[in-house]
């Protein structure tokens, strides 16, 4: 929980602002000089080519990694948190913003209603007195137990994962999985949500389920999603804001609309356009060619 | 004037001819053990001995093995499958749930009554004793590596850090085991955290082996103290435990009361009823001790079962299963995992302050690595995080060797043999499959 009187208050309406992000692995620049902005109850899909430093941003806005150069802010609840100076687990339990993982990352062996109350681990520890009071049963804790499954059956309602509730989440179908993930990250009651690629291996009509429950979390929930994906149908469907990264950096933003039709945008998925001039060098060399 | 039809086929290699093959190499495989291991012996003559060679017992082993691996070839393939087709039936697992609910109580209930049975003696309450103490180590580093999945191979440290700080207490500062005991606990669950921040980034062989180097340093500093632990020597002449201030021997010191007179106007009656006299019995301490350990045994196991329903158990389970996540959804790991090893350690000081009461002298010589790999076979055997599979696994790794006492030599071997077939037929542990922590829809079929 940092907050800095000297930073100024983020622009009104933003949830986050992201100014000057690079992160550097050595000589590798995987995120470079990257600024965006969050609206609330918006959500803001980041899209781009593989390796262009998507998941990269994510895991600096998390905590998995500690940024190179710039400032991450968040405002919730009328206090600003700066994330770059935030230990990695405090990031969701103070600044309160969930994610979920490109490469599903479920507790395999725990059932899919345990994930759903570890989740909720802190609120729970604090409950039973840091277990204290939880071993001998107290009545404070008994209710708050309840309110944790009360509400992992409600994401479970929503995510239609009520009939598998005590099953091992490793046994579930891939798409069931991803459904969870959401459900787990909802789970610890964020006001920001980040998806890392979300819609990867569904199927159309799991896909179209996607946008629903998406729709639903902003809608109803009133929270920030934060999307990276690469199904167009999702992104162009869903999003209120497109952000498009290549090789770490910015190279567009916009509505999807704006986004779809930038030039640079096309060059940046189709590559150069064939009928292009090519560079007087290559021209000559080519026709030194017989 | 033979055709090419009239020529036979080559006979294919029928059931019997492979067999016969296979245990001919088993049989050769075992005359080369044979020879120098059963053959050789040196036999006593009059001035000196001579060394002796069996032919008889070298050929009779050879040819039980060869009748052996013959009779398993014949009958490859009938055996799996009636095995397994028995007990994967959905109607005998049902019923195994179901034993499995009452094997627990069943267990208990046997445990309290076995020092009153007729059949137990000293030296059976004793083994009683043995095997409890194990059982409570088993369920202690059931915490640390069943739930939270850190492979702790120095287990034994904290169960030396538990009886020397009970001797070395009670030895300079005249306390008794009752006072001890919590103090044992706290002291061996500091040592826990000790260990535990150093070790907090590593996970599997990487933990396991800075783990084995803790529990050897702790050894190797009790045993070269000499000055403060006695060294080699050890810590002797450590009081035994009273019963609510009365001592359990024949006479008591000044203002106290010997036990058997201070239990006497209960126990008395309740013997006269029997026809038999109460009085002093050395047996009395043997089991006064079983009781000891067996509430101890006991409370770690509620304390477990109870902790892996709160929070902080589910957070253990959820670390093992993924430390990424549980950082993504706001738990602390480095609390976590300080906590695991601190309570898994507690119970060890419990066990080790119990040990040295029971024993009466403590040497370093108790507290070596293989102590470490029976506790941590205890729980691998029984099956990562079940409480009933530590009973079981703990009973016969204890039971084992001492049935095997008459075979000298041959106990390890009959150890090793076990928990080679343990492994073979069941890699998951002999009880496996985990009770979920908390339910939705109540249990199926109940």
């Amino acid at each position: 929980m940092i907050e800095d009187a000297a930073y100024q208050p983020l622009e009104p309406g933003n949830i986050l602002q992201v100014d000057h992000l690079t992160m550097r692995f050595g000589g590798l620049t995987a995120v470079d000089n990257v600024s965006l902005r969050a609206r609330e109850r918006e959500i803001t899909s980041i899209i781009g080519p593989n390796g262009a430093g998507k998941t990269t941003l994510f895991n600096c806005l998390t905590g998995f990694y500690k940024p190179t150069v710039g400032r991450l802010a968040l405002k919730h609840d009328g206090r600003v948190f700066l994330l770059e100076r935030m230990e990695g687990y405090k990031i969701c339990k103070h600044a309160r913003i969930a994610r979920t993982f490109q490469n599903i990352r479920l507790f395999a062996k725990m059932t899919v209603l345990e994930n759903l109350v570890v989740a909720q681990h802190n609120t729970l520890m604090r409950a039973s007195g840091f277990s204290v009071l939880g071993l001998f049963g107290a009545p404070g804790f008994r209710a708050a137990e309840r309110e944790a499954v009360d509400r992992a059956r409600y994401w479970l309602e929503r995510v239609a994962l009520v009939d598998k509730a005590d099953w091992e989440a490793g046994n579930l179908p891939y798409g069931d999985q991803r459904r969870l993930e959401i459900a787990r990250a909802m789970c610890t009651q964020p006001v920001l949500l980040c998806l890392d690629e979300p819609a990867a291996g569904l199927n159309p009509r799991e896909s179209a389920g996607l946008n629903e429950l998406l729709r639903f979390v902003r809608d109803e929930h009133r929270i920030a999603v934060l999307l990276i994906e690469h199904d167009m149908s999702v992104v162009m469907e869903i999003s209120d804001h497109v952000v498009v990264l290549d090789y770490g950096r910015k190279i567009a933003n916009g509505t999807p609309l704006e986004v779809r039709n930038d030039p640079a945008v096309v060059r940046a998925y189709l590559g150069e356009d064939a009928n292009e001039e090519l560079p007087p060098e290559i021209v000559a060399d080519l026709g030194q060619q017989p | 004037m033979a055709t090419l039809t009239e020529r036979a086929p080559a006979p294919a290699p029928n059931a019997i001819t492979v067999a016969l093959k296979e245990a001919a190499i088993a049989a050769a495989v075992m005359a080369l053990l044979a020879i120098p291991l059963i053959g050789f012996v040196l036999e006593d003559i009059p001035g000196g001995v001579t060394l002796v060679f069996r032919t008889a017992a070298v050929l009779t082993s050879c040819a039980i093995v060869f009748a052996g691996r013959f009779a398993l070839a014949m009958f490859r393939g009938h055996r799996p499958a009636m095995l397994t087709g028995l007990f994967d039936t959905v109607g005998m697992r049902a019923l195994g749930s179901r034993i499995g609910k009452l094997v627990g109580p069943a267990l208990i209930g046997f445990a309290l009554v076995m020092p009153m049975l007729p059949f137990s003696d000293r030296y059976i309450v004793d083994i009683g004793t043995s095997v409890l103490i194990y059982v409570m180590l088993g369920w202690g580093l059931n915490i640390v590596v069943g739930l939270a999945g850190l492979l702790d191979l120095g287990y034994v440290a904290f169960y030396a850090v538990g009886a020397y700080s009970f001797a070395l207490l009670a030895g300079n500062f005249d306390l008794s085991f009752w006072q001890c005991l919590p103090l044992a606990g706290l002291f061996a669950a500091f040592f826990g955290v000790l260990l535990g921040f150093p070790v907090l980034r590593l996970r599997g062989d990487y933990l396991a082996i800075v783990t084995l180097g803790f529990g050897e340093i702790i050894r190797i500093i009790l045993l070269n103290w000499q000055e403060f632990t006695g060294g080699p020597n050890g810590l002797s002449s450590i009081p035994r435990p009273n019963f609510l201030g009365a001592p359990l021997a024949r006479s008591a010191p000044e203002g106290q009361t010997p036990f058997f007179e201070f239990a006497a106007p209960v126990m008395e009656p309740i013997y006269r009823m029997l026809g038999r006299e109460w009085g002093f019995e050395p047996i009395h301490r043997i089991v006064y001790l079983y009781y000891i350990i067996l509430v101890l045994a006991l409370v770690t196991n509620l304390f477990t079962l109870r902790i892996r329903r709160l929070p902080v158990g589910r957070a253990w389970e959820a670390l093992r299963e993924d430390e990424i996540a549980c950082r993504s959804l706001g738990i602390n790991p480095t609390n976590t995992k300080l906590s695991a090893f601190a309570l898994g350690a507690m119970f060890a000081g419990f066990a080790g302050s119990f040990f040295a009461t029971r024993q009466g002298f403590i040497s370093p010589e108790s507290f070596t690595y293989i102590e470490s790999a029976v506790i941590l076979a205890i729980v691998v055997l029984g099956g990562m995080g079940s409480q009933l599979g530590v009973v079981i696994a703990a009973s016969f790794l204890i039971l084992i060797p001492e049935a095997g006492r008459e075979f000298a030599q041959y106990r390890m071997l009959m150890f090793g043999a076990a928990m080679v077939l343990v492994m073979v037929w069941r890699p998951q542990g002999l009880v496996s499959g985990r009770e979920p922590s908390v339910r939705l829809h109540g249990v199926p079929g109940g």
